[in-house]
């Protein structure tokens, strides 16, 4: 259910690493409890964010979440494509990557979850 | 992501069912209540499109009998039930002595000297309580709370007629909008009421608790082929907002009067007497000092329940609702404006995490549909 090679956080949302780049998103749990996405605002590329720092903000028809950074960096992409048809978040949310980041700091990733641990934490 | 906490709720007749059904449960007036099953936008356009079950329990029922029952329901609502056949139903308020909402309600005449009061499910203790301390004592009649007696079940949509017409042999075709009517669903006693909440044709059936479930199932079971799906409050509330139906708590309240809501069509404005009529006759002389207004969003960005609106830069009023809708596919809402920036085609601001976004006033109801 959960991808492997994805890191999750305590807040749902996911980050894939490589190398220097991160790509973060929201899990399955996350879409589910939100309900239908309609609307994704997201950071300027450049700017910096540190861990667990509102990144952007996630609204459902009913409910509006902030989006907290799993690591800290520099953003280098942001999904455009992502906040036009934000609904894709509901159909494939380990795929709907929102933005990248550039990892400033590598050691951080140390108190994310893994799959295994993810996959208990919500049941 | 931030996610609420579970608390400990009061729960329908239906609760299991919903479990079962793999309903999403959300606390609301203090009620476990479904929020949705397959997803609102889905529940949303399939009320739209075809019919939709909704679980509506959690509202109140108040009776009010005897001698003086109109004179008692005169006193304590807006609008004029001497107009109300028996069989007939109307949208009223509930209002202070200064023409606020203590809340918003349907009025059934279900006898001469009967009449029952439908309203909100937050509401029902203190309805209760005003009502009982608002019927003067010289007055003959009693007011009692019947909301245990009831569950209530909405079937809303284009279908909703064939479908339950194929449950009872009450004459649902000859059932005017407003109307109710009893017969057996499902072979269950019911009352049942051409009425809703979703700008749509459909009823709401009374049941007694105990058969809940069986006329659920029964309505399920029947508008399979027809695609009857469970609906649940969250596509309750896009479904009123886009027909511009107010939600009591959001659009109104008690700092807020029936004319300010404009809804001074339920006001019976030449009743002898009721709690507020002076001060609603003399806001619709003058003129409101502020309006409920519908809007919609020029800028990509969704305005919400108590965000500020801004005009030249000042605050000049509060959004009451607020979402992006399913069926039209817009972000619509609804806002007090000062009444002179209250014309369509008014532009405005609102306050969105600190930004400002453009919004203009529209006509209402938003969606209307087809008959």
């Amino acid at each position: 259910m959960y991808p492997a090679d994805l890191k999750y956080t305590k807040d749902h949302e996911w980050v894939r690493i490589a190398g220097a780049e991160a790509q973060v998103g929201i899990t399955d749990y996350a879409q589910k409890q939100l309900g239908d996405v309609v609307y994704l605002e997201l950071p300027e590329v450049g700017r910096q964010i540190r861990k667990g720092e509102v990144f952007g903000t996630i609204e459902s028809v009913k409910a509006v979440s902030e989006l907290y950074a799993p690591v800290s960096g520099e953003v280098t992409q942001v999904n455009a494509s992502l906040t036009q048809k934000p609904e894709a978040v509901n159909k494939d949310p380990h795929g709907s990557w929102m933005i990248a980041l550039k990892v400033s700091d590598p050691g951080e990733t140390s108190d994310l979850f893994d799959a295994a641990k993810y996959t208990e934490l919500t049941k | 992501m931030s996610l609420p906490a579970p608390t400990s709720l009061k729960k329908t007749p239906l609760n299991a069912r919903h479990r079962t059904l793999g309903a999403r449960m959300v606390e609301f007036g203090g009620w476990d209540m479904p929020v949705e099953y397959s997803g609102i936008v889905d529940e949303h356009m399939a009320v739209r499109t075809r019919a939709g079950l909704f679980d509506v329990s959690h509202m109140g029922e108040i009776e009010i009998a005897g001698g003086d029952a109109l004179n008692a329901v005169q006193h304590i609502t807006s609008n004029d039930a001497a107009k109300l056949a028996v069989g007939q139903i109307q949208y009223s308020a509930l209002t202070t002595p200064q023409g606020t909402f203590v809340d918003d309600v349907l009025v059934y005449k279900l006898a001469d000297q009967h009449f029952m009061l439908v309203v909100n499910a937050s509401n029902i203790i203190k309805d209760f309580n005003w009502i009982t301390e608002h019927i003067p004592e010289q007055v003959d009649a009693v007011a009692v709370n019947t909301s245990s007696r009831y569950a209530l079940l909405a079937l809303q949509g284009p279908a909703s007629r064939d479908v339950l017409q194929s449950l009872t042999a009450a004459d649902l075709s000859g059932l005017k909008y407003y109307w109710f009517t009893t017969g057996e669903v499902a072979s269950v006693r019911c009352t049942i009421s051409r009425t809703g909440y979703t700008g749509e044709d459909g009823f709401e059936v009374f049941v007694p608790p105990a058969s809940a479930d069986r006329v659920w199932n029964a309505i399920l079971t029947a508008g399979q082929s027809a695609g009857v799906v469970p609906a649940g409050l969250g596509a309750r509330d896009t479904l009123r907002l886009e027909a511009s139906m107010r939600l009591y708590g959001n659009d109104m309240d008690e700092t807020t009067t029936v004319v300010e809501a404009d809804l001074g069509w339920i006001v019976g404005w030449k009743k002898q007497e009721f709690l507020g009529q002076d001060v609603l006759q003399s806001q619709k002389a003058e003129g409101p000092r502020r309006k409920l207004v519908g809007f919609e969003m020029l800028d990509r960005a969704i305005a919400r329940h108590g965000y500020d609106a801004y005009i030249d830069g000042a605050r000049a009023g509060t959004v009451t609702s607020g979402t992006q809708t399913p069926f039209l596919k817009k972000a619509i809402g609804m806002a007090y404006l000062p009444t002179d920036r209250s014309v369509p085609g008014t532009e405005f601001e609102v306050e969105i995490r600190g930004r400002r976004a453009q919004a203009t006033v529209v006509p209402m109801p938003f969606y209307k549909r087809q008959k």
